[in-house]
């Protein structure tokens, strides 16, 4: 520990630590740019410079290393001069355009500049300008604004994984430029608009929509993956026109997605369904509300009773609310329907044998403490890109990461040893593998091992080195693997090797609110991918549109089948459309009050940003009175809160998983040839908010996505 | 992209760096690819990155923040003259005044026969000698007066002419 004195107040920090955060801990302001707490110290906009006794000239406060006795002062009059020294540099060739810039009152150069900046200009020389870049659909660039502090550079090289911006050329010809005639890639690049302190780099989605000081702003969570990101939604007249990261070291640092950051626009896509529709005779027809629940209710009542039991499935995406699943699981069990959420998962056998809900099996924060990481099956950066950058600060101290998976893609993280498996050679690595380790195999497995091993008795003996050689081993299943239809399988292996190598298995679940789902038991014996595409005779989807499941025509010709299939929906897509013949307008997250469980197990409740479209009621409203119709009873629930405490009566935490499935039916001996490869993980397709967002849309990872789907339009066509 | 030659030097200035560290080799390559191809094209930085197992950017940083490096063709001989305080009082100015008449090119720009280009450069620490100049990076000439510069051309276009017999 060291102690220093700052403005005369005396201030203990830990050794290495530099005299801006023993400012920091002290609570005193030091005004800087380019330094910011996660990113590496650059030192050089200079404006951070404070007055150090016995040091011949001012020194930075980000980059000078705390001494033993050192005594700091950050105002005298040292101090303000260097500092207004370097303020009017920093303005000689910045623009005075604040009154057209979207910076412009959330600006640090302009804040720091009323109290740094001088009133007038002594360069009368030419200001320089530099050429604006094309940094894709997300961020736009005016870079003669640009002060040069490289927090962008920083940011993509260290948290993104990928150097995609540099700075080059030198002195005033300086300028931040991706390498020529490429943009930027990064899955969290929207983050470098919040980085910049000024107004270089700005959201292209939000450009010119309004000015900061006039928006509304409310917490929230991010419905778009299981990570559970905390938001700061941000509207104006009663419209979303922003998100932004909250804060929250313990799960997304001060990061968000782009995912996250950007989806919102989807919020007011122009087909928003506003007033309830029903179908008739092949029209659509707009009614009240009471005709549209009762319509519902009646046609699901008359497929319940003439189409018996098993006749209907209400199915929901794994985004919706704690409340909204909880009382969908009360009107499924008014009708005798299934309920389940698993839109994507073909096996229902692994979440049965296991019996306790996958999650994380641990917190967030832990993935940083964990030394040793093999994935199976995974396709980190697009199913949850915050933990990307959680494992590239456990990459940076050292950890050892493994991936067994069938893509190419880089995951930007430095050091990782993959190995490119197909499921079906993925299965065979993995008997073989746990044979290796000694493990007992149970009889499925006989023809699997049999086949020649991918993979070398001594790379088994690397892996297993490199495992054992950490102090927390980690084992994670993926979202293409837990998709597929030999999950169970996968995970038994995963289990017994887990066991062998003493790691523990990590769950990557598919869903903002998966882990809520399954823990209110929105689960049946089948998936809602299996029940979606067995022809019933009914459904009620809820947040769903065909596109969301693994197969997407298929369900969408057993909608097409059913006598009945009830929306509740914020869009009426053409897709629904043509499947649904009821559609109940119910409200995007920003529009009622609800409860995530993310990946951790972390409850977190928030409220509405803005006021419902229109006719647009919130989801457990609506689910609620149907419940009420079909048994005649009124449901006593006034507010959200009181569904949430009912859904999660105390203790509901013993409920997830410590360990993996151990035993699964008996299933007849597997061979190679028989098992499917894996399904790809989207980034800008997974929910209906998402891909109804202009600028995601536009990028080029969802050009590629929607690309890959083209094909098999074309030939159901 | 790159001779064997050229990849086997820069094998030689990565050996000099401890294992994964690549990159601290990157002006080394830079400078061995320049003196294959004559200048730093897009295709040739990325191949430099590429075989450092770096950014590409990151290398276009390094290449444009350094003068020697040229990211466009030049002429066969690059005269670079010397244009800083100590050079331009004992004459620096005029040096590049009379090549500039010589030659019919301004700074940055090359000779129509392909065979000179001219730029400014930032001191080369022998201010004793001054005015000096560069020839193609490498070679330092002193004491650049009128008739020395006359005779340089005068050798360099022979030199030229030679090589091409």
């Amino acid at each position: 520990m060291l102690t220093l004195e700052i403005d005369g107040k005396p201030v203990e920090v830990e050794d290495g630590a530099t005299v801006m955060d023993a400012a920091n801990k002290l609570g005193i302001y030091i005004p800087h740019f380019c330094y910011h707490k996660k990113l590496s110290i650059a030192a050089n906009c200079r404006m951070c410079l404070v007055e150090v006794e016995r040091a011949p000239k001012p020194l930075p406060a980000c980059a000078t290393p705390a001494t033993n006795g050192m005594k700091v002062r950050t105002h005298s009059r040292k101090a303000i001069t260097a500092q207004k020294g370097v303020m009017e540099f920093l303005l000689i060739n910045h623009p005075l355009d604040c009154p057209i810039c979207d910076q412009g009152g959330e600006c640090q150069l302009q804040d720091l500049a009323v109290g740094y900046g001088q009133s007038a200009h002594r360069f009368a020389e030419a200001k320089r300008v530099v050429a604006d870049k094309d940094l894709g659909p997300l961020i736009d660039t005016f870079m003669t604004r640009c002060i040069n502090c490289t927090r962008c550079v920083r940011f993509l090289a260290e948290i993104g994984g990928f150097q995609e911006l540099g700075q080059a050329f030198r002195g005033e010809h300086a300028e931040i430029l991706p390498f020529l005639g490429q943009t930027v890639h990064s899955e969290i690049s929207g983050n470098v608009i919040d980085l910049c302190p000024v107004g270089a780099l700005t959201s292209k989605p939000f450009l010119y929509r309004a000015r900061t000081w006039e928006l509304t702003r409310r917490r929230s969570i991010s419905p778009h993956d299981a990570w559970g990101s905390n938001l700061i939604v941000q509207s104006k007249h009663d419209t979303v026109k922003r998100v932004l990261p909250l804060e929250f070291e313990a799960i997304n640092e001060c990061w968000l997605s782009d995912r996250d950051r950007f989806a919102y626009e989807g919020l007011n896509a122009s087909d928003r369904l506003t007033r309830p529709m029903v179908k008739t005779d092949g029209r659509w027809v707009e009614v009240a509300w009471q005709t549209a629940l009762e319509v519902a209710a009646n046609r699901l009542a008359s497929v319940a009773e003439e189409n018996g039991d098993d006749a209907l499935a209400f199915l929901a995406h794994p985004m919706s609310t704690v409340e909204e699943l909880y009382l969908l699981k009360a009107l499924g069990a008014a009708f005798g329907a299934a309920v389940d959420t698993r839109i994507r998962q073909r096996d229902a056998r692994a979440d049965l044998a296991r019996g306790k809900v996958a999650w994380l099996n641990g917190s967030i924060t832990e993935i940083v403490e964990s030394d040793g990481h093999w994935f199976l099956g995974a396709d980190v950066r697009r199913e949850l890109p915050l933990m990307a950058v959680r494992l590239r600060a456990a990459a940076k101290a050292g950890a050892r990461i493994v991936r067994w998976d069938d893509s190419d893609d880089d995951w930007r993280i430095p050091g990782v040893d993959p190995h490119k498996l197909t499921a079906p050679a993925m299965l065979v690595a993995l008997v073989h593998f746990a044979k290796h380790l000694g493990v007992t195999l149970p009889d499925w497995a006989v023809g699997l091992v049999q086949q020649p091993s991918p993979l070398s008795a001594a790379e088994f003996d690397a892996l297993s080195a490199a495992l054992r050689g950490a102090q927390k081993r980690r084992i994670w299943l993926g979202r293409p693997l837990r998709a597929h239809p030999n999950a169970a399988e996968f995970e038994w292996l995963a289990e017994a090797i887990a066991g062998a190598l003493g790691a523990k298995l990590g769950w990557l679940v598919d869903g903002a609110n998966a882990v809520g789902a399954a823990v209110v038991g929105a689960q049946a014996t089948q998936t809602a991918h299996q029940l979606a595409s067995a022809g019933k005779a009914g459904y009620l989807l809820v947040n769903l549109e065909p596109e969301d499941f693994a197969a997407p025509d298929a369900v969408a010709d057993s909608f097409a089948r059913a006598r009945t299939v009830v929306a509740l929906t914020p869009y009426a897509s053409e897709s629904l459309k043509a499947a649904a013949d009821v559609l109940l307008p119910i409200a995007p997250f920003t529009e009622t009050s609800g409860t995530l469980v993310n990946i951790e197990g972390r409850l977190q409740s928030f409220t509405a940003v803005v006021r419902p479209r229109e006719m647009t009621r919130p989801g457990w409203k609506v689910l609620a009175a149907l419940t009420a119709m079909r048994t005649g009873r009124s449901v006593a629930y006034t507010a959200s809160d009181a569904v949430r405490d009912a859904a999660l009566p105390q203790g509901w935490r013993t409920q997830l998983a410590q360990h993996g499935l151990t035993a699964i039916a008996p299933a007849p001996t597997l061979h190679a040839s028989a098992i499917p490869a894996f399904d790809r993980v989207t980034l800008y397709q997974g929910d209906m908010i998402v891909r109804r967002s202009a600028s995601l849309q536009a990028t080029d990872d969802a050009k590629a996505e929607r690309g890959a789907t083209i094909p098999s339009e074309e030939a159901a066509a | 992209m790159l001779s064997p030659e050229a990849l086997a030097r820069i094998d030689r200035e990565i050996a000099k760096y401890p294992a994964g560290q690549k990159q601290s080799a990157v002006m080394a390559a830079l400078r061995i690819a320049q003196e294959e191809k004559g200048w730093l094209s897009e295709e040739t930085i990325a191949f430099v990155a590429d075989y450092l197992e770096m950014p590409p950017v990151a290398v276009y940083e390094v290449a444009t923040f350094y003068n020697m490096y040229d990211l466009a063709p030049v002429g066969k001989y690059k005269l670079t003259v010397c244009t800083n305080l100590p050079c331009a009082l004992s004459g620096g100015y005029h040096a590049a005044e009379h090549l500039k008449e010589r030659l019919g090119i301004d700074f940055n720009e090359t000779t129509p026969d392909g065979l000179f280009t001219l730029k400014e450069g930032e001191c080369m620490g022998a201010c004793g000698d001054a005015p000096v100049l560069l020839v193609n990076n490498h070679r330092m000439c002193c004491r650049m007066t009128r008739e020395r510069l006359d005779a340089l051309l005068e050798t360099l276009k022979r030199q030229a002419t030679e090589n091409t017999q």
